[in-house]
């Protein structure tokens, strides 16, 4: 296969764990091949180093540990809503994927598999369609953007109780990082904000870490961590099955349907700005 | 009502909910938080169940931590013919493959925790138990077609085939694939085609059993 090279991803903010569950002991883990320690560092903050002992920056912030290989040229993406009062903030725990950083964000960035593979929560047959919606790469601040999208949807979030319409906003504020703010059933002026924190292991590997800022004062926090593991391993099995393993940026065989616009805006971000590590240059 | 401790992502809670899905019995369900909150080694969970394992199955004063009791005790209250009964052959077979479940839970089972919930654990050593388990249930189930049966232990389900179905199911969330099993997958399209069946995250629904779409119906 071939490969793209770590290149311009080097100087990201990549998640690499739950600050809450960090002990002074240390965790092993790995960001794009390179052997990393995150660890708490006795003064209520966290420390990464990687295999010489060199000092990672860090940074903590929205329920996980943050660092980069490289040397940001920009500051953590912001997440206003994870300063709002009255927000419960959920912490949902790692799952490993076998499939590539990217096609983890992509699937996230997905609505038209909601009645097939989230089948009578998040889609049912047979409301399909997925509506015109809008999308841009927002220049002032890099980050790719749809708008105007809605779906039906027959358990949209665990506070919602019977079918809705819901309103979404689908947000990529780094390569492996996205955002979803999603029509609040329990506070309709507001949103609800779902992450997707990706932490790139290999280019055919990743950790995932999901998180969520739900204004939710109903539902204990086991049921809401539990609603958003299931929709996840939902979509595991299916990332996994995902030929090939890496993202292709070259258009090659595929066809690009409307209900794609997302993902072939993120991918046409992707290629501008050489973050390829995970990705498939060529078509094969 | 029969309380049950369950994870949503557990295939020993799952077996669980399906046997009573499969018979028809309502379960309160107490949601633990299992990953990533490791409540199952808390005190209160620890006080029911010392192992520290789920589920854990509380029905009046009696209380159940091992799966495959918790089948036959909702099958014994809810669905007998669900339990052995018609020859001393099938109820031998059952009692078998009721044990070899536990191969399952600590072979795939054990390597679905690694792959997917970073649990620690010889990977290696883990998915190859697996594929001898997974090899062992393929002979089984092709000799019970010899015998014109279709399920593990007779010609209809029983509780053996929901003590064995989640780990095999899920197998390739731990990195085994299911391919090489024909007898396996026929096996496990009969469990999924079953009236009353209930799915989890990694069992998709079989979606060519649901009913024609009504646009295709008011055209006809």
């Amino acid at each position: 296969m071939t490969a793209g090279s770590i290149g311009a991803m080097l100087d990201e903010w990549y998640p690499v764990g739950i600050f809450a569950q960090l002990g002074p002991a240390g965790r092993k883990t790995r960001l794009m091949g390179e052997p990393i320690e995150v660890a708490a560092d006795g003064n209520g903050g966290a420390s990464v180093t990687d295999s010489t002992g060199r000092a990672l920056p860090v940074r903590v912030r929205y329920g996980h540990v943050w660092t980069s290989l490289g040397a940001p040229k920009k500051e953590l993406f912001a997440i206003p809503e994870a300063d709002q009062p009255g927000r419960r903030f959920v912490d949902v725990g790692v799952v490993r994927v076998r499939c590539s950083p990217l096609r983890a964000v992509e699937n996230f960035l997905d609505i038209a598999h909601f009645p097939f593979v989230h089948t009578d929560i998040l889609g049912a047959e047979p409301h399909t369609e997925v509506q015109a919606y809008k999308v841009e790469i927002r220049e002032d601040v890099d980050e790719v953007w749809a708008t105007q999208v809605e779906f039906y949807q027959p358990q949209a979030a665990k506070s919602a109780s019977g079918g809705i319409t819901t309103q979404y906003m689908y947000r990529v504020a780094a390569p492996t990082s996205t955002v979803l703010y999603k029509t609040c059933p329990p506070r309709p002026s507001e949103w609800d904000v779902i992450t997707l924190f990706v932490q790139p292991l290999d280019e055919d590997l990743c950790d995932v870490w999901p998180w969520m800022a739900l204004f939710d004062d109903d539902t204990p926090m086991t049921d809401l961590i539990h609603f958003q593991q299931t929709i996840f391993l939902q979509d595991r099995s299916i990332l996994e099955n995902q030929v090939p393993r890496l993202l292709p940026l070259d258009p090659g065989m595929e066809m690009p349907t409307r209900a794609d616009l997302t993902s072939v805006a993120y991918r046409r971000w992707l290629k501008r700005h050489n973050y390829t590590y995970g990705a498939q240059l060529v078509a094969q | 009502m029969m309380k049950l401790y369950d994870y949503i992502l557990s295939p020993s809670c799952y077996k669980v909910r399906l046997m009573a899905a499969l018979t028809g019995v309502t379960l309160d369900l107490r949601a633990v938080d299992f990953h990533p909150g490791l409540e199952h080694r808390g005190p209160e969970l620890l006080a029911l169940n010392p192992a520290g394992s789920i589920p854990i199955l509380a029905d009046g004063d009696l209380l159940l931590t091992e799966s495959s009791a918790m089948l036959v005790h909702l099958a014994a209250e809810a669905a007998p013919d669900w339990l052995a009964g018609d020859t001393p052959r099938e109820a031998a077979r059952i009692q078998q493959w009721l044990s070899f479940s536990g191969r399952l839970t600590g072979s795939l089972g054990g390597a679905r925790l690694h792959e997917m919930l970073l649990r620690p654990g010889d990977i290696g050593a883990l998915q190859a138990q697996g594929i001898a388990a997974l090899r062992e249930l393929e002979l089984g189930l092709v000799e019970q077609g010899e015998r014109g049966q279709r399920f593990l232990a007779a010609d209809r389900p029983t509780v053996a085939d929901i003590a064995c179905f989640p780990y095999v199911a899920l197998a390739p969330d731990g990195g085994v694939p299911l391919d090489p099993y024909p007898a396996i997958r026929l096996w496990s399209r009969r469990l999924r085609s079953l009236p009353g069946f209930i799915e989890m995250p990694g069992i998709h629904r079989l979606h060519d059993l649901k009913p024609e779409p009504q646009y295709e119906a008011s055209e006809g």
